[in-house]
């Protein structure tokens, strides 16, 4: 949530970006400009999926304090 | 009313009407012990309610009690929901069962129902107060056991769509007296910390009894005022809680939460790289078709020979001038001898014939005039004589010839009485031959018829 750019919102973005460039008869400047725009929204979505994968679980246990959760015997 | 006779019907549909259009009888719970049990070989339960002071008539017809999860039978304590009203054949009152559950876990879904009832009249479970989850939550607050199925089932299904979040477990008593107020304790916490993007409330399957907690009002209202969107995965597909009413989206299963908290990694890496695919596509085929309309354009004729351009205009523009010299001296060959044809033809008229025939016929209308006038004076002359004649006829000088005259004054105008005269005027006296002249010396003024 502290996130200055939503995962969300760029993907949106993304998706506008793709769409307008297949709409007919976007000039060659506009469509490079949306081309190098839109590879690097999807380059920031690719390595914000990476940076953040695999973490762990945290546990809030019955005294409120904090300890990874236990993921026992799992996979 | 007083001094009408009433027939038994009439006064029973009367009773009948108050009966049903009084609201307190319409539909409400009661608690009574079952007697006279008979469950009619046509499908209906025909049975009697009572206490210590009291009992009634009730009916449960097939289409209510095929819902029963449980064979009423005597002396079994129960809460049934229903209506009173009149069975106007046998002139009584009777009760009509809707629902009916054994007293106890009745007592259970009695509280459920009104508890229910009483929040959605408040609009707690109002669509449109319910809020939207985040499609990509980056912390997501699991509000349940610390063992036990539940959590599990959820840690592995988030892991398994999206091992990207960031997942809090916040260790939550789900069962038991004091569970309701850890898990309000808990919804609180989390709001308040408001790091979350989402909170699954979950728990397995279990009895009524064991999933009470979460058909507490405390509860409820914990779940409707949080801030962050809750989605409630409480006990089986068939089991359902208040909490899921209230909650932002309530999943079947614990599952099924999970499923509902976060898209699926896989499909969104996906679908990324199928968007950098077409963007690639796109540009690709831009570029080529520019390059090839550019490569098109240099080859063209006119690029490569642009002196042969000019030279073909500059032919094109003589042909044009002489067209133009050769029309306008066709124009003027033609006009002239339109004029010359014109001219010949004016010199050819003959005019000296023109003028003969004119004077010719100017002769003869001259002939033609004098012989007519000849004739007209003729004409008058003849007529003159015979004018003469006529005249001479009535002439008064005929009538002096038979011996009257006329008797003039010296002004020459004619006396016609003797008062035209005096004694001693000259007059002048004209006969047929001759003229007298007489003075006049006696005036009679008596005329001879005197």
């Amino acid at each position: 949530m502290t996130q200055e750019r939503k995962f969300d919102d760029v993907l949106k973005e993304l998706e506008t970006i793709v769409t307008k460039l297949e709409a007919a008869d976007v000039p060659l400047e506009e469509a490079l400009d949306y081309y190098q725009k839109g590879i690097a929204l999807s380059k920031w979505c690719d390595e914000r999926l990476k940076s953040v994968e695999e973490q762990v679980v945290e546990l809030i246990d019955e005294n409120d304090q904090s300890q990874p959760f236990p993921l026992d015997g799992e996979d | 009313m007083t001094n009408k006779i009433l027939t038994v019907s009439a006064l029973t549909r009367y009773i009948k009407h108050k009966f049903e259009t009084d609201p307190h009888l319409k539909s409400f719970w009661l608690k009574g012990e079952i007697s006279n049990f008979k469950h009619h070989n046509r499908g209906h339960m025909y049975l009697t309610l009572k206490d210590q002071g009291a009992q009634i008539q009730a009916v449960m017809f097939q289409g209510y009690n095929r819902q029963l999860t449980f064979t009423p039978e005597n002396g079994m304590d129960v809460i049934v929901r229903g209506e009173v009203n009149v069975y106007e054949v046998q002139g009584k009152y009777q009760l009509y069962i809707h629902e009916m559950q054994p007293d106890g876990v009745g007592a259970l879904h009695l509280a459920f129902e009104q508890l229910k009832e009483k929040l959605e009249r408040e609009g707690l479970f109002d669509p449109a107060r319910k809020q939207m989850l985040p499609k990509y939550p980056e912390h997501i607050a699991v509000l349940t056991a610390r063992t036990g199925a539940a959590v599990k089932d959820i840690l592995s299904t988030l892991k398994a769509r999206y091992p990207i979040a960031k997942v809090t477990v916040y260790q939550t008593l789900v069962q038991g007296a004091s569970a309701k107020d850890n898990i309000v304790k808990r919804l609180k916490e989390v709001n308040e910390e408001n790091t979350a993007d989402v909170i699954i409330l979950g728990r397995g399957g279990g009895s009524i009894e064991d999933l009470w907690p979460f058909n507490e009002e405390d509860v409820a209202r914990a779940v409707s005022q949080s801030k962050i969107p809750v989605i409630s995965g409480v006990g089986h597909e068939t089991d359902f809680t208040i909490t899921d009413f209230v909650s932002d989206y309530r999943a079947p299963t614990p599952t099924g939460a999970a499923v509902q908290a976060v898209p699926e990694l896989a499909q969104i890496k996906q679908s990324i790289h199928e968007m950098h695919l077409r963007l690639q596509k796109q540009i690709d085929e831009q570029l080529s078709s520019k390059k090839e309309q550019l490569a098109r354009l240099k080859a063209s004729y006119a690029f490569k020979y642009p002196k042969k351009l000019v030279l073909e205009k500059e032919q094109q523009l003589d042909q044009i001038l002489d067209r133009l010299t050769r029309v306008t001296k066709q124009t003027l060959t033609t006009k002239q001898v339109t004029h010359n044809h014109l001219a010949h033809r004016l010199r050819n008229v003959p005019l000296r014939d023109q003028v003969k025939l004119r004077h010719d016929q100017v002769t003869n209308l001259h002939h033609r005039l004098d012989h007519v006038m000849m004739s007209q004076i003729a004409k008058s002359k003849q007529r003159f004589y015979h004018t003469i004649e006529a005249l001479d006829l009535i002439s008064p000088l005929k009538t002096m010839q038979r011996g009257y005259s006329l008797v003039y004054r010296e002004d020459t105008s004619l006396v016609k009485s003797a008062k035209d005269v005096k004694v001693g005027e000259t007059i002048n006296i004209r006969l047929a031959e001759g003229t007298l002249g007489a003075i006049v010396h006696k005036i009679d003024n008596q005329t001879d018829q005197d």
